[in-house]
């Protein structure tokens, strides 16, 4: 019961959230510091993680492919594979799950607490579009661009692993990466990763809106947002990947 | 002019108001007395509509605010002013840009016109070279005077002060004061000041309404107030020694 009351809650305030901007030039300046807090600080994470990953899957590619009759391809192919269609579009997004959502939740939630929100109310501001549209359209725009970003660098880090640990060499790697090359898949990954961020930035601020009382209900709404993100994502993953890849 | 006509509001069964009928009036610094707990902030709240009342209607000159939808209460609402208790600055923004905010929003004012508003609101406080200060970097008085600034920086018709001087020395909390009032007869603003403080009430109550456990308990002014014969009234203004003494001499 309660769930269902928290899903018309959401709803609403989206719908409230959703309205042109009383001015643009407010708006857009209120998304150009998104772009900034909820993208750019996080270029430096997600290219950390993604070397990383890359570098992990081609090695244990390699490891398990020792026969000799499968083909020298599949290290590349497989590394490329799976950034693309999970791990930058869902595990990246589960990682700025827990950055940019716990940062919107406790940012809203501070703003509620100290009645920041309600004096944007009685200057005659709707709060939730000047403060939760710009958060959605920075993540929904600039996320995308971060799982290119981490695709590539994920492929750049199963070469490096190549080149360090001598499991391969580069033109059978790089062979491999342009093997059986599909586009579709490349969209599926950005229309998750749409959804996905639409989630993150929507569901936390809502749980940042929603704060009622202090400090201890801004945080327990921040860790609340970034689980309830985490849960949605992983849902609308399984969703997603059947009806768009079967 | 604002009417409130029988209002009455509850948090689940604690009744934090009860049946308020009175008047603020134009041009005028109406005060909103009581003990801590009483239900001054409830009262400010359901007048700017941060709270929906249970029953009753108040009316900004003549317009049902309560019965309008969000979007008609949003047009009313830049009209008014409002103080909060804790000041509510938006702690992103600088000085000037929390003063300049409602210009931003709801004006078509060049930056430079903008720019010499805020320091005229900014001087009208004794606030200068704060500009670029965050509010994390202010003292609780100068937060609660960049908050008047931005209240007025729209030059509203209704003013709601939120206790504008608590947690200020005597002489800052007078200065606030005797702004509030200038400003309110400058502007001809309907203003509504929450207070427990004695001075203030002595200085600049033109009209009070003493709130008493949620029940509207007594209205007049600052020359009547120290000879009132009501009870209740009587134990809150003469609870400290300072007043006390003042009854003495009188
Ligand atoms: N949001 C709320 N939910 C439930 N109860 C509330 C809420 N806000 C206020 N109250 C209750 O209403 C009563 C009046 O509170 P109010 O804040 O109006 O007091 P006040 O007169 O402004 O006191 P102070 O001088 O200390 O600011 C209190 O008993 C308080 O517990
Ligand atoms: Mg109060």
């Amino acid at each position: 019961m309660k769930i269902i009351a928290e899903i018309g809650e959401y709803v609403l305030l989206m719908l409230q959230a959703f309205r042109r901007p009383d001015k643009g030039k407010v708006f857009r300046r209120q998304l150009m510091m998104d772009f900034q807090d909820l993208g750019t600080n996080s270029i430096g994470l997600i290219g950390f993680i993604s070397v990383f990953v890359g570098a992990i899957i081609a090695i244990q590619m390699a490891y398990n492919m020792d026969n000799p009759l499968l083909s020298h391809k599949l290290v590349g192919f497989s590394t490329r594979q799976m950034m693309i269609l999970e791990l930058s579009p869902t595990i990246m997004s589960l990682i700025l799950a827990g950055k940019v959502g716990s940062s919107i939740a406790s940012e809203i939630g501070t703003m509620k607490v100290t009645e920041q929100i309600s004096a944007l109310k009685v200057m005659g501001i709707n709060p939730a579009n000047y403060l939760i549209l710009p958060k959605i359209t920075a993540a929904v725009i600039y996320n995308p661009l971060l799982i290119i970003f981490s695709i590539a660098l994920g492929i750049l880090g199963g070469w490096g692993a190549c080149l360090t640990t001598g499991i391969m060499s580069t033109t059978y790697y790089v062979e491999g990466v342009q093997a059986w090359y599909e586009p579709f898949t490349l969209t599926y990954a950005l229309i998750k990763t749409v959804v996905f961020a639409f989630i993150i930035s929507s569901v936390s601020g809502y749980m940042g809106y929603t704060v009622e009382g202090g400090s201890v209900e801004v945080a327990r709404n921040s860790t609340k947002a970034v689980v309830y993100s985490s849960i949605l994502i992983i849902i609308f993953d399984l969703i997603l990947t059947q009806l768009l890849l079967i | 002019m604002i009417e409130i006509n029988n209002i009455s509001k509850s948090f689940g069964d604690q009744k934090v108001l009860n049946n308020i009928t009175t008047t603020f009036e134009k041009g005028k610094t109406n005060l909103i007395i009581g003990q801590s707990g009483s239900g001054k902030t409830v009262l400010m709240k359901c007048c700017i509509g941060l709270f929906d009342i249970d029953e009753g209607h108040i009316d900004f000159d003549k317009r049902n605010f309560s019965a309008f939808s969000e979007k008609k209460k949003r047009n009313i609402r830049k009209e008014m002013g409002v103080l909060f208790q804790g000041g509510a600055l938006f702690d992103s923004f600088t000085v000037e840009e929390n003063v300049m905010f409602p210009l931003n929003m709801f004006t078509k004012m060049s930056l430079e016109e903008k720019r010499d508003r805020v320091n005229k609101m900014l001087s009208r406080v004794n606030l200068n070279n704060a500009n670029n200060k965050l509010p994390s970097e202010l003292s609780g008085g100068m937060i609660k005077r960049v908050a008047i600034a931005r209240a007025i920086s729209l030059r509203p018709k209704y003013l709601f002060c939120d206790e504008p001087n608590s947690g200020l020395d005597p002489k800052t909390a007078e200065v606030i004061d005797a702004l509030i009032s200038e400003l309110t007869e400058e502007f001809e603003m309907t203003t509504v000041v929450n207070t427990h403080d004695m001075n203030s009430v002595l200085q600049i109550g033109q009209k009070i309404s003493y709130i008493y456990k949620g029940n509207l308990w007594w209205e007049g002014s600052n020359k009547e107030i120290m000879k009132t014969e009501n009870k209740e009234l009587n134990d809150f203004v003469f609870s400290t020694e300072l007043t006390r003494r003042l009854k003495l001499k009188l």
